[in-house]
């Protein structure tokens, strides 16, 4: 075993986290090493370079929710005078997976090459630490390296997690993991889940075609605003996707042309049906477990996410972490980008900033999207008080909308929290399309704590969607969200 | 309530500016008339009450621009797996029009319940026209008269296509965005002449239905515009297909069965091709004419005929305002034809202090590549503030879906900063989505941000818009 290069910095973690600090860090003069190995679904999907967000994140979901809003565009299309848009023509799912894929490729084999620019050393092996200075690194084949480093960065970010109680699940079901690779079309699929991946998933997956139900324990997007998650639960289900509220799977089994019944207990009747495809959605867990980082005094919580201060020290002095695998970090890659970039900063160029999570902005992309930054309708009323808020909302309707008639014109919604004593907005939501869109610039006005008047006198653009959040003066409680038309 | 006048507030024109000045003194329980009319266009086009911007302006356009661009998703339909899209689908003329009409009349209509039914709004379809400082004539559309009386008078009468006046004949042979909306016969083979946001905006969704349009530019695109951004926008739509002829103008338009033949002189040569329509798009004049304007004293800038008022919207008659396009020095547009007459009402009727502001007004132009813009372009920036004192950040890139489709050019996003305090003084983004991406930028900029602001902010991914706050090169 040899023991040869000494890093400043070795980078554990090749997602959006490790990659903005390895390359910030090579930049300010480091030497710098990064090691991203994938260890393969339960059903054996695996790929490239670039973590989640680039594989079976952010990029291919996008891409698949907007093949689902595009189709939905064909009955536009026809009302607006497109000839020869056939409505009922189906969607091809492996051209989609092929394209998706593809696309990725591209960017897997980008990222290799900024490394390289870079001159970032990428071991494309799995990394094990010994002791606080030492990394083991195994490849595919089983052989082992040992380097050296100054400083390492955990960035090993999250992998799907499953259920306890279904014997034999992790090869009777799919996850995000699998879905953006998966060669044959899902077919009726059930989706467990309520988090923003499984309704997202369940939503494109019905917008190209397939049949889907989607099994909800209890509340949807548990975390985000309610009234909002209420809202995009209804629209799902008025364009036809099925909820079944209230339940968990009971057992899932694989039938004879492997195809899968599913049972699960309804006010204590016992229900089963049968799916293609069951998707597990229940949320993520930190993908620490093979890293003995237990051993090498890195303390962890119970579910697995490493322990750290706000300058992403972790309990041992040189080792890092940033990312999904941190406790109390959002689950974003913007942050985790702009958080790697920052640590790079303070390791080795005497910077002092750190990162702040305060009024990041985020959107879901469910089949009606969701911009959203600060504070939900619920925390806002426990943090300061119910009197202490002014809710503002608005019902509207694009303009686009009007061409096809079977967009409802209730469903847009756009809602702001605003603290009575200093009047500023702390709560920003927005329900309609183009919402990742509408929402970033708000979230810079938010950021610099910008006030219900100075919206109010920010001049719209018209006809827009966004300017409905600039024009709200509807109170919740007083007045009907619904206007009038222009 | 002064009960010399039948009416507090008389107001002539109904558009974006009328309209809110209508209901916004309405709510205060003020007695409210209102004269809207539409004098045909030269093809005797017309249309319902809402003013330009629902009949033939802001709505309209935006309708025929985005139908326009879900006829180009077919690229993507493809691409995402949509099976049996022809990539060469035509489009039906009639059909959009038909649409397009029935939008437009849906709001027509929904203004004239609500103008007929409002407690307190007394609503003419005539053509109104000062008498005296306090009176208006009415004139209905067999040019029978009546008067009425107000305490105050707000003209809104906006304005309607200039014609150029050395073509002879030319109302009859060209059509106006006046007319496009509801044009009864495919445009055809079209020759759009003008480099205002309404040429481009109209050649660009024209070439994206499939036409054969050409643009003919007398100098430079969208005058009064960034230049480097308005040079873009033309590089695209060349991409697109729509062809340019520059640095000229028609010298003549000649009807040859039906088609229009038209000559031009371009490096002293004469040169002619044969439309199916031309469409002029040169500018906008004030529908200040035979309005009574001059007999009642309210002064007017002798060549534009555009109504000169102060900041509190009064004209040199002490009961008379005007608000909108046909006010000098105001920018044409309907949000701030909206805000100016919120703000107006409130002057007038509840102690208001606010006057309108035009400054930092966001505004999107719905070209095939769209531009949103708030604040300096470079050009106003540099003659103000001195190019050395200025940081300027550029950034090209290519949406996500562009990338995954194959499709051709590139965006680009600009920010002007002042070195001195780091404020952004001017925003532009050419690229898909601009409306929504620039809308919340125009409450920062307006905020007087920082360009750290910007970069303290987390974007929003995957999204065009986070290229904004990614923007870390110069020029």
């Amino acid at each position: 075993m040899d023991v040869e290069q000494e890093y400043d910095l070795f980078v554990i973690g090749g997602g959006s986290g490790g990659l903005a600090c390895a390359k910030q860090a090579a930049k300010l003069g480091a030497k710098v090493a990064l090691a991203d190995f994938v260890k393969p679904s339960p059903l054996g999907t695996k790929w490239g370079l670039g973590g989640t967000c680039v594989n079976v994140g952010c990029i291919p979901k996008k891409l698949m929710h907007f093949a689902a809003t595009l189709g939905e565009l064909r009955h536009d299309q026809v009302e607006a005078g497109w000839i020869d848009t056939q409505v009922d023509s189906k969607h091809n799912w492996e051209k989609m997976v092929e394209n998706v894929n593809n696309h990725i490729r591209k960017l897997n084999f980008g990222y290799k090459n900024q490394l390289l620019k870079e001159d970032v050393k990428y071991y494309n092996k799995l990394a094990e630490l010994i002791d606080a200075n030492t990394i083991k690194l195994t490849d595919n084949k089983g052989q082992i390296e040992t380097v050296r480093a100054k400083t390492i960065l955990v960035a090993v970010g999250g992998r799907p997690s499953y259920p306890d109680n279904i014997p034999n699940i992790q090869n009777l079901v799919i996850t995000s993991d699998d879905l953006f690779w998966l060669q044959e079309n899902p077919g009726k699929t059930l989706v467990i889940g309520a988090s923003y991946v499984a309704l997202e998933c369940g939503g494109f997956l019905h917008g190209i075609g397939n049949e889907v139900a989607i099994m909800v324990r209890s509340i949807l997007l548990r975390g985000f605003d309610q009234e909002m998650a209420e809202k995009i639960g209804l629209y799902m289900e008025e364009k036809g996707i099925r909820f079944i509220k209230g339940s968990v799977p009971d057992m899932i089994e694989a039938t004879e042309d492997n195809k899968r019944k599913v049972t699960w207990i309804i006010n204590g009747q016992k229900q089963e049906e049968i799916f293609d495809t069951v998707l597990v959605a229940t949320g993520r867990v930190s993908d620490t477990q093979k890293l003995n980082l237990d051993k090498v005094g890195v303390k962890m919580n119970k579910s697995g996410k490493i322990l750290c201060s706000a300058d992403d020290k972790t309990s041992v002095a040189n080792i890092y972490a940033i990312g999904d695998c941190v406790e109390g970090r959002p689950e974003l890659t913007p942050t985790a980008i702009k958080c790697g970039q920052l640590l790079a900063n303070r390791l080795y160029n005497n910077s002092t900033e750190l990162m702040s999570y305060e009024f990041v902005a985020t959107t879901v992309f469910t089949p009606l999207e969701y911009g959203c930054i600060g504070y939900s309708e619920e925390d806002a009323i426990k943090k300061f008080g119910e009197d202490k808020v002014t809710v503002y909302h608005s019902i509207f309707k694009p303009l686009e909308w009007n061409y096809f008639e079977m967009h409802s014109g209730e469903s847009c919604f756009a809602k702001l929290i605003v603290l009575n004593d200093n009047r500023r907005v702390i709560g920003f939501h927005y329900l309609g399309p183009h919402a990742g869109e509408v929402t970033q610039g708000y979230a810079v006005a938010i950021k610099m704590g910008v006030t219900k008047e100075q919206f109010d006198s920010t001049v719209g653009i018209h006809p827009t969607c966004s300017e409905e959040l600039v024009q709200v003066t509807a109170v919740k409680g007083i007045d009907d969200a619904q206007k009038e038309g222009c | 309530m002064n009960p010399q006048y039948q009416y507090d507030i008389f107001v002539i024109g109904g558009g974006s500016g009328g309209l809110t000045v209508v209901d916004e003194a309405q709510m205060l329980g003020k007695r409210v008339g209102l004269a809207d009319y539409i004098k045909p266009s030269p093809h005797g086009t017309q249309w319902g009450t809402g003013g330009t911007c629902p009949n033939v302006g802001c709505i309209p356009k935006k309708l025929m621009h985005m139908t326009a661009l879900i006829g180009e998703i077919r690229h993507e339909l493809t691409a995402t797996g949509w099976q049996g899209i022809d990539p060469h689908s035509n489009h039906d003329w009639n059909t959009l029009v038909n649409e397009v009409q029935r939008q437009v009349k849906g709001i027509n209509k929904a203004n004239d319940d609500w103008l007929v039914t409002t407690n307190g709004i007394t609503y003419y379809n005539k053509l109104g026209k000062l008498k005296d400082d306090h009176t208006i004539e009415l004139i209905d559309k067999d040019g029978q008269s009546g008067f009425v009386t107000a305490e105050y008078i707000v003209i809104a009468v906006g304005s309607r296509p200039s014609f150029p006046n050395d073509i002879p004949n030319v109302k009859q042979l060209t059509i106006t965005s006046d007319d496009l909306f509801s044009l009864k016969k495919a445009p055809g083979k079209t020759l759009v002449v003008g480099a205002s946001y309404v040429a481009l905006e109209c050649a660009g969704f024209l070439t994206g239905l499939g036409y054969d349009v050409t643009v003919m530019v007398r100098s430079i695109l969208l005058r009064g515009f960034d230049q480097e951004m308005a040079e873009r926008i033309g590089e695209f739509m060349k991409i697109q297909g729509t062809k340019f002829i520059r640095g000229t103008i028609p010298n003549s338009i000649e009807d040859v069965e039906g088609k229009r033949l038209v000559k031009w002189l371009l490096n002293g040569q004469e040169q002619s091709d044969v439309y199916d329509t031309v469409l002029l798009a040169i500018g906008r004049s004030a529908d200040t004419q035979n309005l009574g304007l001059e007999q009642v004293g309210v002064q007017t800038n002798k060549e534009s005929g555009k109504i000169i008022a102060n900041e509190s919207d009064l004209t040199s008659v002490p009961n008379i305002f005007a608000i909108g396009d046909c006010v000098q020095g105001r920018l044409e547009l309907t949000p701030t034809a909206i805000m100016c007459g919120k703000r107006l009402i409130k002057r007038l009727y509840s102690n208001g202090n606010q006057v309108m502001e035009y400054s930092d007004v966001s505004t999107t132009v719905f070209t095939p590549l769209e531009y949103g813009c708030v604040g300096y372009s470079e050009e106003a920036a540099v003659k103000k503030f001195g190019r050395e004192n200025l940081k300027i950040f550029t950034s090209e890139f290519t949406p996500l879906f562009w990338n995954f489709a194959n499709r051709k050019g590139t965006c680009y996003a600009k920010l002007i900063v002042k070195k001195d305090d780091d404020i952004v003084i001017g925003f532009h983004y050419l690229g898909p989505d601009a409306a929504e991406v620039t809308q919340g930028f125009g409450v920062v900029i307006k905020l007087k941000a920082k360009k750290n602001d910007l970069d303290n902010v987390v974007g929003i991914h995957p999204s065009v818009a986070e290229e904004i706050v990614q923007m870390q090169t110069w020029k």
